[in-house]
Formats: structure tokens, C-alpha cells, sequence
């Protein structure tokens, strides 16, 4: 019964998906988006809510997935799909490798020392790159363009961010499943107790950031791309904008699940786009708004808040899993 | 005779101007239940601390199965075989009952795999019995936070049970435990030692329980260790009762 609910929605969510760009073909540079934001929600989950470990630095990976990405392009010689499949898997492995370089330090820190150790990563990191004359200094860098037409190459980064944003997802879903899941939620209820019990505490923390940054750098790789321009401050390590979305997004939805930070993402996107079609030059005003009141009447997030109140019904049905599956109540609510 | 589990020799530890263990000596024999009181204030839980190698030791040395584990950390340790429970009970509470026994049952991969290993299926039915055998089995899963104080306590001794640990330390199991409940308590300590051969350091208020448990007992007091004996043999010193039951 249950297997059966989730395949009809993993089925029609397919087939949205997959139908997306030719039924709204306007529209495809903001859908290629919207998978992105997926990808920044879920990626914000696995420390932010799955581990409690706040960080406010993730953009720094993104950021640095793009440029390394963008360098190869113009240095490789290869033509322009070689070039960018080379760039990407460079991007999420170079963002991988600075992971576990920088976590080693980093995570020996806790709670709110953490989330300001991040803080600073992003800020130094566009500060960096906006002085290094290697990478185009303050004047950006501009990947090669696309072989065909604007329509094509929308349609190309839309499909190969939503395999992207699928990818993530699966990826996460089995780790969530596995005892990674449950050595994080572990880490993330009490770590003094972690340790007590005997688990690699350091070792979790170190292979949640590493999975992070990898799956933001490969975005950022792509990305770069998309967009056409890579600005250090305003699109590679654009902490103001993409790096506090994603935190919104993953607690908008309900940190800490694995459906949260999609349905967050979604939303997000969808009235972030609404507010500057509709409300132009209110459109931060009207986000500004939008935060406080999700702070304030859903701090659980959209789905914390269903849990909550369909907890009853939820325990009278057959136990499930919290946090790897998803009870039925929010499938119903995802598809609706 | 011998050489016992868990071997503690002069070990000193002070916090400022605060000397809370001075020269303890202690030694838990393989398959015994030791306990451990003494006075709020006399250093037991500092003993345990040093023990499980959540701070440094001053000097003085600690051997567990005849392997120094002064200087290691606290989850070297732990996977040694040598856990704790906490006086302040700590459990994962935002995760099930079941989840805090899954993620507390060792682990059977090592090395890198082990990290997003699956949950090995087979040890459902062990810990299933262990939540029967603390009377938790009809709450596996509700959210551990959710669980009233005692429950929570018997959980965090059923997690312990299930990591199967060589030597387990007991931090006051039966504080803010109902009395009914403490009759059960001791049974299942009891049947933990015997059966599941796990040797108990436990430290304990309740000296009706502590009497009724330990084959062995240390007494300290302001960081030192006043008596030791049998349960009779302290019940009887007139040391002990001025420092300690006296007082009660």
C-alpha cells in the first residue's frame, strides 16, 4: 500500500518534471533554477538539520565548484562538452578535497562557534577571489558559450540539473536510511552521548561536510554556465542571496526531513518569482516579510508543522521510520 | 587471582584549588558488580570521568584488560568495551526508541564502508529482546524526548546493554526512578551481570540497592577512599557511617 503511494508519486513527480520545459518553454531558465534551489535545500539539511550543525558557509563550495569548473574550460584546450563534463567532476572534487581540508579545523567547533566559523568562510572566500587576477580578479570570469541556441542550451541545463537534483535526492534518501542517518540525527541530539557510545563522531562530521561540498561544488559547476557570467561576490560566493536561500528553503520546509527542503525549495522559488513579477521593487521587502512570518508561525517548517498536527493519526497507522520515510500524510500533501 | 578488568592505581585529579580525587586506588575484577558511594561532593563522578577518559588525569595510571588507557579519549575507550551512563541521563531525543538502539548496537563493519554501511537487519531481533527486557517495547517508536525520566533512564541502560560493553559504569541507575520500578531495575542489573556477563561499577545513593547488588564496595569521601569491603563489612564501619550513613 505504502510502496504503492510512493512509486505513484515518485511517477507523476517524473513526469512533471520531465514535461516541465515543453509545456512552459518560456519559463525554462527559472525551472533549471528551481532544481538548483532543490539542491541548495537538500545540500543545507545534511549539517543544518539532519546533523544540527548550522553553517552559514556552504556558498563557499558552490563558489568554488564554479570557478574550478570555469578554469578548466578555458585552460584545457577541449572543445565545450568535454570541457564542461571534465569541469564539473573537477568542481564537485575540488570542493571535496577543500571539505576535508577546512572540516578538520572547522568541525572541532560547536553550536553557535560553528555557524560563526562558517560565517566568515563565504566573505573571505569572494574577498579572495575578487583579488585574484588568475581567476579574473573583481571582473569575473565568462565560461564558453554554448554550442547552439539559447533554447537549446536552457533545455540541456534544465534536464541535467533536475538528473542532478534526483541524484541528490536519491543519494541522500539511502544515507538518511543507513546508519549515516542515524549517526547524525545522533551527533545532532547529543554528541557528548555520541562519543560516550564509541562512534567516530569526527569521522561523520567530516564525511557530512565532504558530501556537501560535493554536491554543491558539481552545481556550482554547472551553474557557472547557466548563468553565463561568474561574479565573485554576486554569483560564485553570492552569500547574501543563494547562501541564505538555502538555509530558508531546508527550514522553511522542515530541517531535518528529507521532503522539507524539496517542498521548501519549491515554494521559495515559485514566491520569490511571484514577488518580482508582482511586487517590483518591493520584492525584498516582501521576502523579508515572507522569513519573519515562517520564523514565527512555522518554526518546525511546513512539514514539522503537518507532522505535528497529523501526529495522532500518523501513530495509529503502521510505525514507520521517522525521518527516512516519508509518513503518508506529507506524500498526500507533495502531490496535491 | 586473576588480573582484574578495569585496574585504577593513585590516580589524582583536581579542578583549580578543588582536589576531587586524591591517590585513588580501585580494581574491578572480571564478572563482579562493584559499587561505589560516597557523599554528594566526594569525587565519584569525577572517578568516573577520569575513567572514561573525558578529561585528563593529574597523575596516576588506569588499565583496562591489562592496556593503559590513561591517555586515550573518550570513544577509544568506549569501543574498548568500557561505557558509561550518565547521572543526567542523556539519550538521542529527537530520535525513536529504536533508533537510539540501532545506532547504540556495535558495529559489525570497520574502516571507511562502515560509515554508510546499512543497518544490519539481523540485529533487530537482539534489540527487539533488549526493549522487552527493559519494558519498552511498546513505546519503539515514539521519540525517545517524548519517553517520562525513568523510561529514559532504562533506555539509555538498554542502548548500553546492547553495544555489549565489557565493563559498564552506572551512574545513580535508580535516581528519580519510581520505587516499584527500582525492585525491576535491580533484577535487570542483575541478569545483565549473569547472564549477558557484564562486570558493573556502579555508583549509588540507594543504599538498600547498592547493598543489595554489589559483592564489593568503595567509599569515598572529599576524594578519598575512605573504606572498602563488603557490603557488611561497610554497613558495620564506624568510618563509614560517620562520614556517610551517619549523616543521612
Amino acid at each position: 500500500m505504502k510502496t504503492q503511494y510512493s512509486l505513484l508519486l515518485y511517477l507523476s513527480l517524473l513526469l512533471v518534471s520531465l514535461a516541465a520545459p515543453l509545456l512552459l518553454p518560456d519559463y525554462r531558465t527559472q525551472l533549471a533554477l528551481l532544481w538548483v534551489m532543490v539542491v541548495f535545500a537538500l545540500t543545507w539539511d545534511i549539517m543544518g538539520g539532519q546533523m544540527g550543525y548550522n553553517s552559514f558557509g556552504n556558498i563557499l563550495f558552490f563558489g568554488v565548484g564554479m570557478y574550478a569548473c570555469a578554469v578548466i574550460q578555458r585552460d584545457s584546450g577541449l572543445s565545450y562538452f568535454p570541457a564542461l563534463y571534465l569541469g564539473i567532476a573537477a568542481g564537485g572534487i575540488v570542493a571535496l578535497l577543500l571539505a576535508l581540508i577546512i572540516g578538520n579545523g572547522l568541525l572541532g567547533l560547536r553550536g553557535h562557534y560553528f555557524a560563526i566559523g562558517t560565517l566568515g568562510l563565504g566573505v573571505a572566500a569572494g574577498e579572495i577571489a575578487g583579488g585574484w587576477d588568475y581567476i579574473g580578479a573583481g571582473s569575473g570570469m565568462t565560461p564558453p558559450l554554448f554550442p547552439g541556441e539559447l533554447s537549446v542550451r536552457d533545455t540541456f541545463f534544465y534536464y541535467a540539473f533536475f538528473v542532478w537534483a534526483t541524484i541528490t535526492f536519491f543519494t541522500l534518501r539511502w544515507l538518511y536510511q543507513g546508519r549515516f542517518g542515524l549517526a547524525i540525527n545522533a551527533i545532532r541530539d547529543n554528541e557528548d552521548k555520541a562519543e560516550a557510545m564509541g562512534l567516530h563522531t569526527t569521522r561523520y562530521k567530516i564525511a557530512a561536510w565532504s558530501i556537501t561540498a560535493f554536491f554543491l561544488g558539481v552545481t556550482g559547476a554547472a551553474m557557472g554556465n547557466l548563468i553565463g557570467f561568474i561574479d565573485p561576490k554576486d554569483v560564485a560566493f553570492a552569500g547574501s542571496t543563494y547562501g541564505v536561500w538555502m538555509i530558508l528553503m531546508a527550514i522553511a520546509g522542515g530541517k531535518g526531513t528529507l521532503w522539507g527542503p524539496v517542498i521548501g525549495a519549491v515554494l521559495f522559488h515559485i514566491t520569490q518569482e511571484l514577488f518580482w513579477t508582482l511586487l517590483l521593487g518591493w520584492q525584498r521587502v516582501a521576502l523579508g516579510l515572507l522569513i519573519i512570518i515562517i520564523v514565527l508561525f512555522f518554526p518546525q517548517g511546513i512539514l514539522g508543522w503537518i507532522r505535528e498536527r497529523f501526529s495522532k493519526r500518523r501513530q495509529s497507522e503502521q510505525p514507520t521510520l521517522a525521518h527516512t520515510t516519508p509518513p503518508r500524510s506529507e506524500q498526500q500533501e507533495q502531490s496535491t | 587471582m586473576t588480573q582484574p578488568l578495569l585496574e585504577v592505581t593513585s590516580v589524582s585529579k583536581s579542578f583549580g584549588g578543588v582536589e576531587a580525587n586524591r591517590n585513588i586506588d580501585l580494581s574491578v575484577p572480571e564478572g563482579k558488580i562493584i559499587g561505589l558511594i560516597g557523599p554528594n561532593g566526594s569525587g565519584k563522578t569525577t572517578l568516573f570521568n577520569s575513567i572514561v577518559g573525558y578529561h585528563p588525569v593529574d597523575n596516576g595510571s588506569i588499565r583496562f584488560q591489562q592496556k593503559e588507557i590513561t591517555q586515550l579519549l573518550v570513544p577509544d575507550i568506549a569501543r574498548l568495551g568500557l561505557l558509561r551512563t550518565f547521572q543526567q541521563t542523556r539519550i538521542y531525543s529527537g530520535m525513536t526508541c529504536l533508533q537510539n538502539m540501532q545506532i547504540s548496537a556495535p558495529d559489525t563493519t570497520t574502516g571507511f564502508k562502515s560509515l554508510f554501511a546499512a543497518l544490519p537487519m539481523d540485529q533487530m531481533q537482539k534489540i527487539n529482546e533488549m526493549l522487552t527486557f527493559v519494558g519498552l517495547h511498546t513505546k519503539r517508536d515514539i521519540l525517545a524526548g517524548e519517553l517520562s525520566f525513568g523510561q529514559q533512564k532504562l533506555l539509555e541502560f538498554a542502548m548500553a546493554l546492547i553495544a555489549s560493553p565489557k565493563l559498564l559504569l552506572l551512574d545513580e541507575p535508580t535516581a528519580g526512578i519510581n520505587p516499584t520500578l527500582i525492585n525491576g531495575l535491580i533484577e535487570r542489573l542483575k541478569i545483565a551481570n549473569q547472564q549477558l556477563g557484564i562486570t558493573l561499577l556502579i555508583i549509588e545513593h540507594n543504599m538498600r540497592v547498592i547493598m543489595n547488588l554489589a559483592e564489593h564496595i568503595y567509599c569515598l569521601a572529599h576524594g578519598q577512599i575512605l573504606a572498602q569491603g563488603t557490603p557488611q563489612q561497610i554497613q558495620s564501619n564506624p568510618i563509614v557511617i560517620d562520614a556517610y550513613l551517619g549523616a543521612s
